[in-house]
């Protein structure tokens, strides 16, 4: 369970999050929908300290966050980059590993979750566990990131717009490998993306972010049915449009 | 050349010791200083600034500089440590900045992945930014190598041993095949060591067991190799006396007689300093890391003492020289050699023709800029203001080179007037003509041994050896040594050794002569 109360951060003159509160329930999956520069990312960055807040307040579990050691706190977080960030001077094995390491398990475990995560994410173990990163594609790559994160078996999990920078027909694939993943373990998962049609998809629920403010949280159903703001209502009416083409092309 | 190749284990070995000690001094040093930049942001201009400045101190000038500063500090100044610190110095620059860059230039994505799976800064240092900027960072120490190895050799002035010991005694005895040598040695040593240095990096990089431990073995070896020569050298029945010379033939041969003479005569070893500057022996001398050494009364009084010279009667130089330095520094003047070695002006004879040219004096008829060649040290001393004052001879054109290059630049029309010294012996051979100083304004140059307050205490015996050598060599016989050196193309060792012989053969047995005053020279 995660919890924000106030969480607000400046730079300068500027506000990129302003007062946001919302709370995620336990194997949940919250999206955070919004232009590039919303905010959704910085949120995001908080909630594990990669970006420390000005104002308010974070707790996982009932802890407050500022109470943990940073570096403790990331190794019980999953999170997924958006640029993936493998670590190029390590195989494919020492990078999903490389956060079991860091908590001190020894080699025999490690290499068994390694073959886990592989297993996990569809990739073969014995074809990729020694290759480089520079020897995979875009989703082979994703997919090791996604591998990573979750490696260390953490109970929360963050994805800054993971999928974005992949073809439609990998995303989609990794979107499924995602969702199989996330439901089995009962994560609690917060995902942000730009993509409306990617939050209908995957969200529990949907905060939608606008200029540093969370406008709506809801489930996916109330934000397509009664948007607070026209921003919000033109999100929606996209995927409703291309809903609509699609199934007049097949009524045709 | 064998007896060239005899010195080469010497010689390298000095070298090496110089340029690894440096180097690893230089790696513990920058690499932490670089990882501390990128971390504390605000102190990353200024360590590079201070590291680029250092690098724009020249070379011959660190060196030089470290002799005084080391004494100030009460170390030993001449040798192993002013060489070794000035290169330490040198190697900071391409370390630091590489590693700074090294570690900046890794992607930011990378980093914040880094942070983002639960590193702390160490485990990101370790783990994420120093593999990925080894290959900038190891780059850096490769540029450091080479530039080391190849500075090692200007190490040689401040008594260092290396492989310039080939370039500089070679320079000045026109013995090129030496020059040769050592260029080659140097030049292999680095492309070596650079080599070394890579095959390291390789090893590590491609997890290469056997490539990372036969660089690291050969690196050791290497160490180990020129650190023992260290100890042994050290650990040689006391320390052997010290005897410096400065950067001419003259001083290599007296040095080398100097140095037989106390191993007859004394049960001391001996060792000479050759080619160190003019101002860095005379320090050496008073802070003890030279023994003894040969001076000349003019350039004593003049340059240390800081007294007109002129019109001094020379018996009165010398006892005024040795009363200066016993109540100033400890140092005793314990006599004249013989001979004196002054200051002339030579000119080409087709030159001399043209102008009527007989005396200084006459230069008045030469055009102006008429291009002077000297040695390093005559335009910025005494001498050649009052030369300069006295005859008028503000026209000149200033050329500064290479002492052992002068006769060759005026043969070769290079230049029109040189300074000569008057025991030199190319004077002999050389076609042309020598300017008189009819105005008188050139001070005597007597040949003194200046001896180290230590030297009396340690070794009275070397002291007597010494004083055996006053008034035993004169003009003419100096310019003669001079020439076997400079013309027939002898080490200065063997033509000592040949004087000394001789000189046994005169005198089977004959009592020293304390002559403190010295017999007229010319």
């Amino acid at each position: 369970m995660i919890r924000l109360q106030q969480v607000t951060k400046r730079y300068d003159a500027f506000t990129a999050v302003h007062e946001c509160s919302l709370h995620v329930r336990q194997g949940e999956l919250l999206v955070l929908l919004g232009a590039s520069g919303s905010g959704k990312s910085t949120t995001l960055k908080m909630i594990n300290r990669l970006i420390e807040p000005t104002a308010g307040t974070i707790e996982i579990d009932g802890t407050d966050t500022q109470s943990v050691n940073p570096s403790t706190l990331r190794r019980e977080i999953g999170y997924v980059f958006q640029e993936v960030g493998l670590f190029p001077h390590l195989s494919v094995e020492d990078n999903i590993g490389i956060t079991p390491s860091l908590l001190g398990w020894d080699r025999a475990r490690i290499r068994a979750r390694v073959n886990d995560m592989l297993d996990m994410v569809e990739l073969d173990p014995d074809g990729m566990r020694s290759r480089r990163p520079n020897e995979l594609s875009g989703g082979q790559k994703q997919r090791v990131g996604v591998a990573r994160a979750l490696a260390a078996q953490p109970n929360v999990v963050l994805l800054d717009e993971p999928f974005g920078a992949l073809d439609p027909l990998t995303r989609d694939a990794l979107q499924q490998t995602f969702q199989k993943v996330r439901r089995e373990s009962g994560m609690t998962a917060i995902f942000v993306t730009h993509d409306m049609v990617e939050a209908l998809l995957l969200g529990d629920r949907i905060g939608v972010m606008q200029q540093g403010r969370l406008v709506q949280l809801g489930p996916p159903e109330e934000l397509l049915e009664r948007p607070v703001n026209p921003y919000v209502a033109a999100l929606m009416d996209t995927p409703r449009r291309q809903a609509k083409a699609l199934s007049d092309l097949s009524d045709a | 050349m064998h007896e060239l190749l005899a010195r080469l284990p010497d010689y390298l070995g000095g070298h090496l010791r110089l340029s690894l000690s440096a180097l690893i001094v230089g790696v513990a040093i920058s690499v932490p200083l670089g990882v501390l930049a990128t971390r504390r942001r605000a102190l990353e201009s200024p360590l590079l600034a201070i590291a680029g400045v250092i690098q724009t101190v020249p070379a011959l000038a660190m060196l030089a500089v470290m002799v005084p500063a080391l004494a100030m500090l009460a170390l030993p100044s001449i040798g192993f440590l002013p060489a070794f610190l000035g290169l330490t110095l040198y190697s900071i620059l391409p370390i630091l900045r590489n590693t700074v860059v090294g570690i900046r230039g890794v992607d930011r994505a990378i980093t914040e992945a880094a942070r983002g799976v639960g590193m702390t800064p160490w485990d990101r240092l370790r783990r994420v930014d120093f593999p990925l900027a080894l290959p900038v960072i190891v780059a850096g120490i490769r540029t450091a190598t080479v530039w080391t190895v190849g500075m090692a050799t200007l190490s040689t002035p401040v008594g260092a041993p290396s492989l310039g010991n080939y370039i500089f005694s070679g320079l000045q005895t026109r013995n090129y095949p030496a020059v040769a040598v050592g260029c080659v040695a140097a030049a292999v040593l680095a492309l070596s060591l650079d080599g070394l240095v890579r095959m390291l990096e390789q090893g590590v990089k491609a997890e290469r067991r056997w490539l990372t431990a036969g660089a690291t073995t050969a690196l050791l070896v290497l160490a180990v190799w020129s650190g023992a020569g260290l100890a042994y050298g050290s650990n040689f029945g006391g320390a052997p006396i010290k005897i410096g010379a400065k950067t001419f033939t003259e001083q290599y041969i007296l040095a080398e007689i100097i140095g037989q003479k106390i191993r007859a005569e004394s049960d001391r070893e001996a060792q000479v300093l050759s080619s160190l500057g003019s101002t860095v022996v005379f320090d050496a001398l008073k802070n003890g890391a030279v023994d003894v050494y040969v001076g000349y009364t003019g350039t004593i009084y003049a340059n240390v003492m800081k007294r007109d010279p002129q019109h001094v009667d020379r018996k009165v130089l010398v006892q005024e020289i040795d009363h200066w330095m016993q109540q100033n520094h400890g140092i005793r003047c314990l006599g004249a050699i013989g001979f004196e070695n002054t200051y002339a002006l030579a000119v080409r004879r087709d030159f001399a023709k043209r102008y009527r040219l007989h005396t200084i004096s006459d230069l008045a008829r030469v055009p102006p800029n008429t291009r002077f060649g000297a040695d390093y040290e005559f335009f910025v001393r005494p001498e050649w203001r009052t030369l300069k004052a006295s005859y008028d001879l503000g026209s000149l054109e200033e050329r500064i080179m290479d002492p052992g290059l002068m006769y060759q630049a005026l043969d070769g029309g290079d230049v029109d007037l040189i300074t000569a010294y008057s025991t030199d012996g190319r004077i002999e051979a050389f076609d042309g003509a020598l300017l008189r100083d009819d105005r008188s304004v050139l001070p005597n140059y007597d040949a003194i041994l200046l001896v180290g307050p230590q030297l009396f205490w340690d070794a009275p015996e070397a002291v007597d050896a010494l004083r055996s050598l006053l008034g035993s060599i004169d003009a003419r016989q100096m310019r003669h040594l001079n020439l076997r050196v400079d013309v027939d193309g002898r080490s200065p060792a063997s033509v000592a050794a040949e004087f000394l012989a001789n000189q046994a053969k005169i005198e089977p047995s004959g009592p020293p002569k304390p002559s403190p005053s010295g017999s007229s020279g010319q």
